[in-house]
């Protein structure tokens, strides 16, 4: 049955303002697609997996000290500079506006991973393990990846389909916000929506061409499917200036 | 100024003929050792594939580090044979002579030796079918060519086909050599090798025809192999210190500087190792050296352009990585050192004569100027990876685990010993080359002292 339709283009609005950086998305993101554990060891040797991570900055000076979240999942690229790049075609660009890891074709030349500017390719060095008892909890849905390959942010690829294929068994279009991530449903505060951005009646895309939008390292001409909404400050000026003195 | 003793022929059989007729006292020693050495390196790599890349330092972001680093300088290393056999061969250096043999054979096993990195450094070595070759018939899809690292083996592969035959069509006449003092199974070999090599002039023709042709059509790979392995870097928009447009030609004069330096160290070690002092002289150190000197100094430029281009963007990010390059413990260290090992001491030193007509001294500076360049590839590959993106919360450092650089001690040894098994095969010093270079020298009588020339005959 085939499912893909070439209509959408799936993207993402962060609104970084809403973030309280609970990381509850990164749980939810590790429970949902059966991402390794990560311990102590993994942390000391940054090789943390993670496929959704959420960045923590300082801003000012202390005592005005003010904790600044942003999180960063694979930016689903229309111009990805990971795949050009791989020599065996395990990462591609599929026609749902979504970058795609083919776990099955990667032979872990970490070459993505390289090419990739956000740094959301994580890389398998060893078999992953699960405690004992939470072998069963691993989502049927989702490929255990094994040691040796890259895997990333898949836009819960599996919920996608699924919900395509129900609205499909229904006779129906996909409504707006029927499908949803694994991040965005932990998300306590709604920061995260996603959805089609080539449908201009979506929450998304209205997000998308809000004031406040902005996508990460324009200036490498990437074209994110995952577009942030700036956090507002106390006053206007301050924002605009700070967006004039902006290089991108 | 050439000093040249005069031997005859015989002399030339019986010297150059000592490493393959006879057995030096050392050779079985070194031999068993190396092998020893080489044998504990295949099972760590088994090792390897069976834990997954765990067992190195590899962390993220820095995904690539002492693995691709050996094998650049092993693709580095394997300039040695285009400069020295084929653009000196065209450009009729009459010095290169004994030297030819030993730098393409040097390429041969420096590249068998990088085409083995990737694969030691790929996550899942065992599907690295899908990579080089195009075999995914029933699915239809074929590697990618717009990926610098299918590029790779290509460019290799052709400059390792290239090599091979340059070396084989030069070998020929040697084989005759060797099939005439032979007996029994060797003979057999030799004569299957030699393929019916007479001496007669039609064959002595189409040898050198041969050899003319092969180093004409090696030359773009002079300009290929290591552009290619640059782009490997420099196609990679998302790491500030790889991504520049310099990266080709500063990779390739940088790889006949560490290439030329490795035939130095070579030649100093064929010297002692077997004897031939009356081969490999001091004047062919000299005019190595003199080669070298302007190769190093074409290559500190391509390096200072390097650093003011990075620069001249006054991007933060770019900044950020050059002041750890350059700045931090502990890769100030290592900066100095490479600046240090790579031109500020070797060459130098190679500006008085008396440096470059002695032996040991021409030793030790070459693999000083091969430990710079190592370093130089180190300090690009990994500082560039650890500062990666604005985004400072992943910065990440990088220390090779002792695994990674049992590897690189492995890779020498691999080197060393293939080199040596050759020799016991095939002489390391052309004899024909030898003999066609005592032909064609003479001397000449300018005033009262006698001037040793070369004569050639030109073609009409």
């Amino acid at each position: 049955m085939v499912i893909e339709n070439k209509d959408r283009n799936w993207g993402m609005v962060i609104d970084t303002d809403k973030c309280t950086g609970c990381n509850g998305c990164v749980i939810a993101c590790q429970v949902e697609n059966n991402v390794p554990l990560n311990d102590q060891n993994k942390f000391e040797r940054g090789r943390v997996m993670s496929w959704m991570r959420v960045e923590r900055y300082w801003e000012g000076e202390f005592p005005e000290v003010k904790a600044r979240f942003i999180p960063i999942p694979c930016q689903h690229c229309a111009n990805a500079p990971c795949e050009p790049v791989c020599p065996v075609y395990a990462t591609y660009h599929n026609n749902e506006g979504m970058n795609i890891q083919v776990y099955n074709r990667c032979v872990g030349t970490r070459y993505c991973a390289n090419g990739c500017p956000y740094i959301v390719r994580f890389f398998n060095y060893w078999e992953p393990i699960w405690p004992e008892e939470m072998r069963n909890h691993l989502n049927p849905d989702v490929t255990v990846r094994s040691r040796g390959i890259m895997e990333k942010c898949s836009f819960c690829i599996q919920r996608i389909r699924r919900g395509a294929r129900k609205a499909k068994e229904e006779n129906r279009e996909l409504e707006d916000g029927e499908i949803t991530t694994a991040c965005q449903d932990a998300c306590s505060t709604q920061a995260i929506t996603f959805g089609d951005l080539n449908d201009p009646e979506s929450k998304v895309s209205k997000l998308s061409k809000d004031d406040r939008s902005y996508t990460l390292m324009p200036h490498l001409n990437t074209d994110p499917n995952v577009i942030y909404l700036a956090s507002i400050k106390e006053n206007k000026e301050e924002f605009q200036e700070e967006k004039a003195n902006s290089h991108d | 100024m050439q000093q040249r003793k005069s031997v005859t022929q015989e002399y030339t059989n019986s010297v150059l003929l000592n490493g393959t007729l006879e057995t030096p006292k050392w050779w079985p020693y070194l031999v068993s050792i190396l092998s020893f050495f080489v044998l504990v390196g295949i099972g760590l790599f088994f090792v390897q594939i069976y834990y997954g890349l765990g067992v190195t330092g590899l962390s993220r972001p820095v995904y690539w580090g002492l693995y691709i680093t050996t094998f650049v300088f092993w693709v580095g290393i394997s300039h040695a044979g285009i400069m020295i056999s084929a653009i000196l061969r065209l450009t009729q250096a009459e010095w290169r002579r004994p030297v030819t043999r030993a730098a393409e054979i040097l390429t041969i096993f420096s590249l068998l030796t990088a085409l083995v990195f990737p694969l030691i450094h790929a996550g899942r070595t065992w599907r690295i079918i899908y990579w080089l070759l195009p075999f995914d018939f029933a699915r239809g899809i074929w590697p990618n060519i717009r990926s610098p690292l299918f590029m790779d083996p290509i460019a290799i592969g052709t400059y390792l086909t290239g090599s091979t035959l340059f070396l084989f069509v030069a070998l020929i006449p040697d084989l005759a050599v060797l099939r005439d003092r032979t007996t029994g199974l060797r003979k057999g070999f030799y004569t299957i090798l030699a393929m019916g090599w007479r001496g007669n002039p039609r064959q002595w023709k189409m040898q050198v025809v041969g050899g003319i042709l092969l180093s004409a059509l090696m030359l773009p790979i002079f300009v290929s192999v290591h552009s290619i392995v640059s782009w490997d870097f420099a196609v990679t928009i998302g790491v500030e210190g790889w991504h520049s447009t310099i990266f080709a030609p500063y990779f390739v004069i940088g790889a006949v500087h560490s290439g030329v330096s490795a035939v130095v160290t070579m030649m100093a070690l064929m010297r002692w190792g077997w004897g031939w002092n009356d081969f490999i002289r001091p004047e062919h150190f000299d005019a190595l050296a003199r080669l070298l000197t302007v190769v190093a100094t074409a290559w500190l430029g391509f390096t200072f352009l390097e650093l003011l281009f990075s620069l001249y963007g006054l991007d933060a990010p770019e900044i950020a990585l050059r002041e750890m390059q350059i700045f931090q413990y502990p890769w100030n260290m290592l900066f100095l050192l490479f600046l240090l090992t790579g031109f500020i001491i070797p060459v130098p030193m190679w500006l008085f004569k008396r440096v470059r007509t002695n032996i040991a001294l021409m030793f030790w500076s070459s693999i000083m100027v091969n430990i710079g360049m190592w370093l130089e590839r180190f300090l690009i590959i990994v500082p560039g990876l650890s500062r990666k993106t604005p985004f400072v919360f992943t910065w990440e450092s990088y220390t090779p685990s002792w695994f990674e650089w049992y590897i690189l001690f492995w890779s020498f040894c691999w080197v060393t010993l293939l080199m040596l098994l050759f020799s016991k095969v095939f002489p390391l010093v052309p004899l024909f080359e030898q003999k066609e270079s005592e032909v064609f020298s003479d001397s000449v009588k300018i005033g009262r002292a006698n001037v040793p020339t070369i004569f050639r005959e030109e073609e009409e």
